[in-house]
């Protein structure tokens, strides 16, 4: 047995490739399992350009919907900025900039490194590539770009901010109305924002990078919120993951008429 | 609670080859795996080769793989198995092997004498330092390192890609690096020398995918990967991979 | 005999702990060629095991703290036994030490204005240990690992060698000092990993092996401790001093069994923790001697008053000094009011919120969570004394740190006594470390330096020396009649369970005589110590070689403690219950019986030991200027008082 890593000649003789005794392939199988769910669901949901507005709630896949094919949203962020060349769903000309911040976030990345590629499966379970340089080259140093897909999330988050206070109108366009629908939302909403700020590179760009915080107390104040927020990533991750799947979902049922919004006032 | 027996396979041999071995070894109230390895020595194996200092995870010495898992031996309690169980020791598999749970771990030491050491700032003598606690805050949790190893063991860079062990520093490693850059008097740069770029061109950060098994398997809970990690990453993008930054930089060195 | 490689170095620096790292350095920046021995991997050593600080004045806590106050506490500590030129250097050069440390990257907790923090610890009048949380031993270790780290990458950029000037021998044990005639010229050495010999010639070496304490059965420190630098200085024919005075740290874990001795840091007691017994009273009030009765709270309000407000309360009697402390729970314990595993309670759960235990304890939380499975937010730790320190060690000079006798020869650290006397105050050892390993390396490199020729290596000497090494391996059909060959590990085991039971915290004759015995019986018994298996990291083999260290230093423990004929400091006779101030000024010095240093198994009753009486020099006048006539009464003879 010589095929490199912790079989290589040197290595203490071992034939198995670890030797861990726990259900080490839980974690990475239920990630993967996880994304797998979303990427159909948003592949779906993305690509159908339909039911994806019921006045007055717009689903966070097509917002801001910025091609002349969207629908009318009263007082909505859609923007006809591609004009009428665009022949396919809005949804994917903004989803990019959400799913780059995902993809190239530190938290995903683990997660689908482990998950997708096995490199590692787990941690102490030899990986299955014969070779391996990391971010080092193209396209994986790509992954560095995170910061500015994390500007773009801002607007984003700014945006769905935007379609949450609109929720605050009925079907008609009357301000000071609620709706379940509403709930959702602000509940998307926080989770979004609290996503977005625990971002590594928020972190890094609101004190992280100075070398003396006592000369920044200010910025020193913000580190450590976000810091504090940074430290639940993983799980803001994954429940802003499910609530925009949700707020979508949300609007797909009422857009189709499978449900009425159940109104407060 | 009483004593009962239990059933170790541990890892015997040398670079020539070796293999686990089966033994049956008491095992008493309150008692840690290196105890066991201990008792094994003094009744069954005399000869059996394990690293220990200290016995009270403090100095990072007994580092070994127990079920498959970097740990500290005298860190891990018997009574987190099961008493049927059967519990495997090897040495680290990351490195190479010198004799039983002995492992040659050189390739650290090497590593630490490629990192370039603090640089006292110009003009400052001993006694007139002045630091600010929460400026020492970053790097005092990195210094909390006891230098095991394990994340370097489990590091799949170097676990798994015996050619990255040149280009690569390991978790340890890259985390002195950013805790000397994190240190509020580290006057490298006055110097000339640049550690958010050196981090990446020559101690290898780029190799680092931030699976985070380094934190997970650190002893003294140091959030590697978050804390040293991942803003070196960031400190490193400032200087090589933001566009906004580096065109500040060159305005900034043409008024100045 | 077997080819023994060898290499010339300058200076030859025993023990990779804060004093070798120290010595090495310096020696290293006086320009000498310096290679370091260590038997564990670089940095790993016993230093790190330190919680408390670095005791040096450097005033930032307060500003009425000198060097003076230092070396007034460092006095009393010590029951005026010290040697008290070494104090005084130790007070005066600490400060210096603890500020160079920073310019080599050392991160110490700071104050509110940007200075080295400082805090409160048994003995010192003022705040004055510098530290990091509860890792202080790790900081420094690592400090000077880089600093030497750091001077390999100059002498690289140099010479294109990291190791040309400055070399770390790591797992490898000296077995021998060698000689030409009285002085120094070289060590004989062996590789763990590999088991092969070598031979590091050189004029001068820094023995810097820290301390004794495996030679007991509960103790606070590591395998290393086996007592080499000592055996190794008198098999050169150096003399020990004081070996008597053993420090017992009041407060080990005593449960699990598996983690007896291990520490419970004196900052538990100062952040709030208080001793109970089984009756859950707070028994310390009752174990106040009387010299101390001014200083210490009388009742349980007064004590709890002091952590608030320590300017109008005494403090509490928990924190009187380790030897008061130690005896008391021993006390306690034998009265059969101690806890269920044979300790006595140290309780915070009922004293601080648990957020703030885990805050300000963190280790020590962690520690009894995940060894003990003990909630120490909760309950009560269970704690009794623990073998921590040995305040004697081989005799220097205390300017040059110079073993007495051998020329090239220094000690530095725990492995030299006279520094702390008979009882060291928490801190004062790592500034010990540093102060005495910067002058022990300054003062070996410069011996080097003034030697015109190299002395010459005995190859008779390397031979005899690889001959001893080899003996375990065959222990058996030696001397067949002699008996069956001996498992290192049982002797080790009843060696320590020797000193334990009969030289421990509480000393009679009776009992010392007797181990004294049991050391004679064991010496001969260690002597067919066996070993299987071959040279290649061998723990067994490593462990057969280190009992003739712990042999040797434990009968000085026993015959020293059996002479003196008095309780003071690390030092309890039961039969000799009062400090004596004749006896202070009485210093107990161990020496080789058979000067050539052979080993034979000598008569038992007269062992391998022989000890001598001195008178030591009187303190200097302005030094004894620094205290109260009172106090002096109670510690100096009559007629020291009148000179």
């Amino acid at each position: 047995m010589n095929n490199g890593g912790v079989r290589s000649r040197t290595r203490a003789a071992i034939d198995a490739p670890h030797l861990r005794t726990d259900r080490w392939w839980l974690a990475p199988a239920a990630t993967a399992a996880g994304l797998l769910a979303f990427v159909v669901y948003s592949t779906w949901r993305a690509f159908a350009n339909a039911d994806y507005y019921a006045a007055p709630y717009v689903s966070p896949f097509y917002s801001p919907c910025l091609a002349e094919n969207c629908e009318t949203m009263r007082g909505g962020p859609n923007w006809e900025i591609f004009g009428s060349w665009w022949g396919i769903s809005p949804a994917i000309l903004i989803l990019i900039f959400p799913l780059g911040f995902r993809l190239t976030c530190y938290y995903y990345r683990k997660a689908y490194y482990r998950g997708f590629w096995a490199s590692p499966p787990a941690c102490a379970v030899a990986e299955p590539h014969k070779k391996y340089t990391g971010e080092t080259r193209f396209p994986l140093v790509l992954q560095n770009i995170h910061r500015y897909f994390f500007y773009a999330a801002i607007l984003v988050a700014g945006i769905l901010s935007y379609d949450t206070v609109l929720s605050f109108r009925d079907e008609h366009y009357a301000w000071g109305h609620m709706g379940l629908g509403t709930l959702v939302f602000l509940a998307n909403i926080v989770l979004i924002w609290a996503y977005t700020i625990s971002c590594h590179s928020c972190r890094h760009i609101v004190g992280g990078k100075l070398k003396h915080f006592s000369r920044h107390p200010v910025r020193y104040r913000m580190w450590q919120f976000v810091g504090k927020l940074n430290a639940r990533h993983m799980l803001l991750a994954w429940a802003s993951l499910v609530s925009v799947a949700l707020a979508d979902f949300y609007v797909y049922l009422v857009a189709s008429g499978v449900f009425d919004d159940p109104r407060f006032f | 609670m009483s004593g009962y027996t239990a059933h170790f396979k541990v890892w015997r041999g040398d670079g020539q080859g070796g293999g686990l071995e089966d033994f049956k070894v008491e095992v008493n109230d309150g008692e840690v795996v290196l105890d066991i390895i201990h008792r094994l020595q003094a009744t069954q194996v005399p000869d059996l080769a394990v690293r220990w200092n200290c016995k009270a995870g403090k100095c990072g010495s007994c580092s070994a793989e127990i079920n498959g898992r970097p740990r500290l031996m005298c860190m891990t309690r018997m009574s987190v198995y099961d008493r049927d169980e059967t519990i495997t020791v090897t040495p680290l598999r990351a490195f190479p092997v010198v004799r039983d749970l002995v492992t040659d771990v050189g390739f650290n030491y090497r590593k630490a004498r490629e990192v370039p050491s603090f640089v006292p700032p110009a003009g400052v003598g001993p006694g007139e330092y002045r630091m600010f606690q929460e400026d020492v805050d970053r790097p005092q949790e990195f210094r909390k390192c006891i230098e095991c190893f394990l994340c370097q063991d489990t590091c799949h860079v170097v676990r798994d890609h015996e050619e990255n062990k040149t280009a690569f520093a390991g978790p340890r490693f890259l985390m002195r690096v950013a805790e000397l850059d994190m240190h509020p008097l580290d006057a490298a740069a006055e110097t000339g020398l640049d550690r958010k770029k050196t981090a990446q061109d020559e101690h290898g950060l780029g190799y680092c995918n931030i699976t985070k098994c380094c934190t997970e398997v650190c002893p003294e809970g140091i959030k590697i990967t978050d804390n040293a990690l991942i803003p070196l990453k960031e400190r490193a993008v400032d200087r090589k991979y933001d566009p906004l930054v580096w065109l500040g930089s060159k305005i900034r060195r043409r008024s100045s | 005999m077997s080819v023994v490689d060898r290499q010339e170095w300058d200076v030859v620096v025993v023990g990779a702990g804060g004093a070798g790292l120290r010595a090495a350095i310096e020696a290293r920046e006086r320009g000498a060629r310096t290679a370091v021995i260590c038997k564990s991997l670089f940095g790993k050593a016993h230093t790190v095991m330190a919680e408390g600080g670095i005791a040096a004045a450097m005033a930032n806590a307060n500003e009425h703290d000198n060097w003076q106050v230092h070396f007034r506490d460092t006095l009393r500590g010590g029951k005026f036994l010290n040697q008290w030129r070494m104090a005084e250097l130790h007070a005066q050069e600490a400060p210096d030490r603890v500020w160079e440390l920073e310019t080599w990257g050392a991160l110490f907790d700071r104050t509110k204005d940007g200075r080295i923090s400082q805090r409160n610890f048994g003995g010192h009048e003022y705040p004055r240990l510098a530290h990091v949380g509860d890792r202080t031993g790790l900081e420094l270790i690592r400090t000077l690992q880089q600093q030497i780290v750091s001077l390999q990458q100059e002498d690289f950029r140099e010479t294109g060698d990291y190791e040309s000037r400055l070399k770390v021998f790591q797992e490898c044990t000296v077995t021998r000092i060698l000689k030409d005639g009285s002085r120094v010229s070289g060590v004989f050495a062996y590789e763990r990993e590999t088991g092969r010999f070598f031979v590091l010639e050189a004029p001068s070496v820094v023995i810097a092996t820290g301390g004794i304490g495996k030679s007991f059965k509960v103790t606070s420190n590591s395998w290393e401790y086996t007592g080499d630098g000592h055996a190794l200085a008198l098999l050169a024919g150096a003399p020990l001093l004081n070996m008597e005075f053993v420090q017992f740290h009041p407060t080990g874990m005593v449960w699990p069994p598996s983690v007896k001795g291990i520490l419970v840091t004196e900052s538990v007691r100062g952040d709030g923790g208080v001793l109970r017994n089984s009756d859950g009273k707070r028994f310390m009030f009752d174990y106040v001697p009387d010299v101390f009765k001014e200083k210490y709270a009388q009742s349980e309000d007064e004590a709890d008053r002091w952590y608030d407000d320590p300017d109008h309360n005494r403090r509490p009697p928990e924190l009187l000094p380790r030897d008061e402390v130690a005896r008391a729970i021993n006390a306690e314990v034998k009265a059969g009011r101690g806890s269920p595993h044979g300790g006595v309670f140290l309780d915070v759960s009922t004293r601080m919120p648990a957020e703030v235990i885990r805050r300000r304890l963190p280790s020590m939380y962690h520690q009894f969570k995940e060894l003990a499975d003990v909630d120490i937010t909760a309950e009560a730790m269970e704690v009794g004394p623990t073998c921590h320190y040995v305040m004697g060690g081989i005799a220097v000079d205390s300017e040059s740190a110079a073993a007495r006798g051998v020329p090239g020869l220094f000690a530095a650290g725990e492995v030299a006594g006279g520094m702390h006397g008979s009882n060291r105050l928490g801190g004062n050892s790592l500034s010990d470390l540093l102060v005495f390993g910067r002058r022990a390396g300054r003062h070996a490199a410069a011996y080097a330096q003034t030697l015109g020729t190299r002395p010459p290596v005995d190859d008779v000497q390397i031979d005899s020396a690889a001959a001893e090494a080899l003996r375990p391996f065959s222990a058996e059909g030696e001397e067949p009649s002699a008996g069956p060959p001996e498992n290192p590990y049982t002797l080790h085991q009843e060696l320590q369970q020797t000193m334990n039971d009969l030289v421990g915290i509480i000393r009679r004759e009776a009992e010392m005589a007797e181990a004294l015995e049991r050391l004679a019986d064991l010496r001969v018994r260690a002597r067919r110590a066996g070993v299987e298996g071959h040279r290649q990291f061998n723990p067994g083999w490593h462990l057969a070689l280190d009992l003739r260290n712990m042999l040797l230093v434990s009968e000085c423990v026993a015959r020293a403690a059996l002479e003196r004929t008095e309780s003071r400091g690390g030092h309890t006779r039961e039969d000799h219950p009062s400090m004596d101030r004749e006896w202070r000024r009485i210093n107990l010095l161990c020496r080789l019986t058979d000067p050539t240093g052979g080993l034979a198994a000598t008569d038992p009753v007269r062992g391998q030991i022989t000890l001598a009486r001195e008178t030591t020099e009187p303190i200097r006048r302005d030094l004894l200027a620094l205290f109260d006539k009172e106090e002096l009464v109670k510690y100096l003879a009559e007629e020291e008082l009148y000179e």
